[in-house]
């Protein structure tokens, strides 16, 4: 598929009408072109994974999605299991119930806030550097160059970072329960007075392998959105420096907002 | 007559209604350096894009070797590129890897040479253009006028048959820029390279190029020799030569 894209009307719009006609037309035609260069990459990946050269590019991406991004990673998480022990310890509390905080600070995270908060963490510090790399080569010609060299931009560049996302993902969401359920520990152990043997073990026993493969499917999800919208995104970019600040800034926001959405479809479709 | 290797077909493109190539038709024959000359923002950019489809013509047709390059098959559209070297105008290297890499990248991925056989290759390319002393360094550690060198090492590595070069002299100082149009001169003069140059030298376009095509407005207003051309009654023309010289005064 053809990177360089140029707009589908080469005419200026007649009328108020038309103009916002064709602003939906681009808006869909966008959306499908996000999927076919999800689906182009996918058929890219296991090339990815036996050529030599696209194999370091996937390292150093493995490198950037999983290593450079555990500091915040364990910072969001740590804070999001303090909130949620801290939230449901003070009201368990009040029905002296405070031996099930692990149950309930464990299911929360591995069910949804563990991947939520990766998510939201890969959106921000990958999602968004991929969006402004792909989109200042794409105003600088460099994308247009590969084109012409007939190196596919896609498998050159799109598939080694959507793939380094989607195999992070579930890894950091697992990373982010595990330091969630910790960060409740400790709060659970200070302020609330837990015995941390009776926090884990109520932990442990709440968790249902269930709940475990929906919050690692989504994380998965979410991944493969976040590598596909920003590299849409960054590949989409036009008009120089301004675009690339405005794909970088929709690549985050659209990435926010897909992450919420896909969220509540996962758990819709697989609790019910 | 034999039929050209490039021909500009009444080509009209036109962004958001206006029209920027305005019925432009002019042919470059097989072997021949062809130089674009123009006032900034008259298209001269945009006309060599449709050479390699990154941007299609509204309507008229754009032929490489008789072959509708706006129209056809993506199988045809890659032969076709393959035979072409692109001088990007901001030189267009990738800013992961060293101007070796970068200029060897078209024979690693396009060809199955031996690594050895590139970088024969690669420093050849790198020497034509004075660069070799720059080969370990990355595009952002070296200047503009570098970079733009080793853009143009990486479009003629591949000894295509074809190569366009979009301001190849722009922002160099004097001396390297008689080097780059010799080398222009001499790649087509040795190998047969047919060349469309993109150039605001004229003086330099004089010295290298077989034909001069003037375009302003879109439009084409002179095509003609070297000595044709100075000699040239058009209005646009002399008004182009007149601006020449006064900044050679
Ligand atoms: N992708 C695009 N979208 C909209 N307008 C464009 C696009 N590309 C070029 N143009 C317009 O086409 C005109 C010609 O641009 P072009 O880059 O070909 O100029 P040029 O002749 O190469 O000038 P210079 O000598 O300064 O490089 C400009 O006015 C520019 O606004
Ligand atoms: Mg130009």
């Amino acid at each position: 598929m053809t990177i360089s894209r140029e707009p589908i009307w080469d005419d200026a719009p007649a009328s108020k009408l038309q103009a916002t006609l064709r602003h939906l037309t681009t808006f869909l035609s966008s959306l499908g072109w996000a999927a076919r260069i999800f689906i182009e990459s996918a058929a890219y990946f296991p090339s990815t994974l036996v050529r030599r050269d696209s194999r370091t590019v996937l390292m150093s991406q493995l490198y950037v999605t999983g290593i450079r991004t555990l500091p915040v990673v364990t910072v969001v998480s740590l804070f999001t299991g303090m909130i949620l022990a801290l939230q449901v310890g003070l009201e368990l509390r009040r029905f002296n119930q405070e031996m099930y905080l692990g149950a309930a600070v464990m299911v929360s995270l591995i069910r949804e806030m563990g991947p939520f908060s990766c998510g939201m963490c890969l959106a921000a510090c990958v999602g968004s550097a991929i969006a402004a790399e792909l989109g200042t080569m794409k105003v600088n010609d460099e994308i247009a160059a590969l084109e012409i060299m007939s190196i596919s931009p896609v498998r050159y560049l799109a598939a080694p970072r959507i793939l380094a996302l989607i195999m992070m993902a579930p890894l950091l969401g697992f990373f982010c329960c595990v330091i969630g359920t910790m960060g409740g520990g400790i709060v659970g152990v200070t302020q609330l007075g837990v015995d941390f043997g009776q926090y884990m073990a109520s932990a442990i026993s709440m968790a249902d392998t269930k709940d475990l493969f929906v919050g690692l499917l989504k994380a998965f999800v979410f991944g493969a959105v976040i590598g596909t919208v920003s590299v849409s995104e960054g590949f989409g970019t036009s008009m120089g420096a301004t675009g690339v600040g405005k794909s970088t800034q929709r690549s985050v926001i659209v990435s926010f907002l897909l992450i919420l959405m896909l969220g509540y479809m996962v758990t819709r479709v697989c609790y019910q | 007559m034999n039929t050209p290797l490039i021909e500009f077909d009444n080509v009209v493109k036109k962004f958001n209604g206006v029209a920027v190539l305005d019925g432009l038709s002019f042919t470059v024959e097989k072997g021949e350096v062809l130089a674009l000359v123009g006032p900034s923002g008259t298209g001269k950019s945009v006309t060599l894009k449709h050479l390699v489809r990154l941007l299609t013509p509204s309507s008229g047709r754009v032929l490489v070797d008789g072959v509708d390059v706006g129209e056809c098959s993506s199988k045809e559209l890659d032969k076709i590129r393959a035979r072409i070297g692109y001088l990007f105008q901001g030189g267009a290297l990738l800013a992961w890897m060293n101007v070796f890499d970068n200029v060897a990248l078209p024979l690693r991925e396009c060809t199955n040479l031996p690594e050895s056989e590139i970088e024969r290759k690669v420093e050849d390319a790198l020497a034509a253009v004075e660069l070799s002393a720059a080969k370990e360094k990355y595009p952002a550690e070296i200047s503009g006028g570098m970079q733009k060198r080793a853009g143009l090492a990486r479009a003629i590595v591949r000894s295509s048959d074809i190569v366009l070069y979009d301001e190849p002299t722009s922002g160099l100082d004097p001396v390297t820029s008689v080097t780059i149009n010799r080398l222009i001169r001499k790649l087509n003069r040795e190998l047969g390279i047919t060349s469309v140059v993109v150039t605001h030298d004229l003086q330099g376009a004089l010295a290298f190029a077989d034909r001069i095509l003037l375009i302003k407005d879109g439009k084409k207003v002179e095509c003609a020799t070297c000595e044709e051309f100075v000699k040239s009654d058009k209005p646009a023309v002399k008004e182009f030569l007149a601006a020449m010289k006064g900044e050679l005064k």
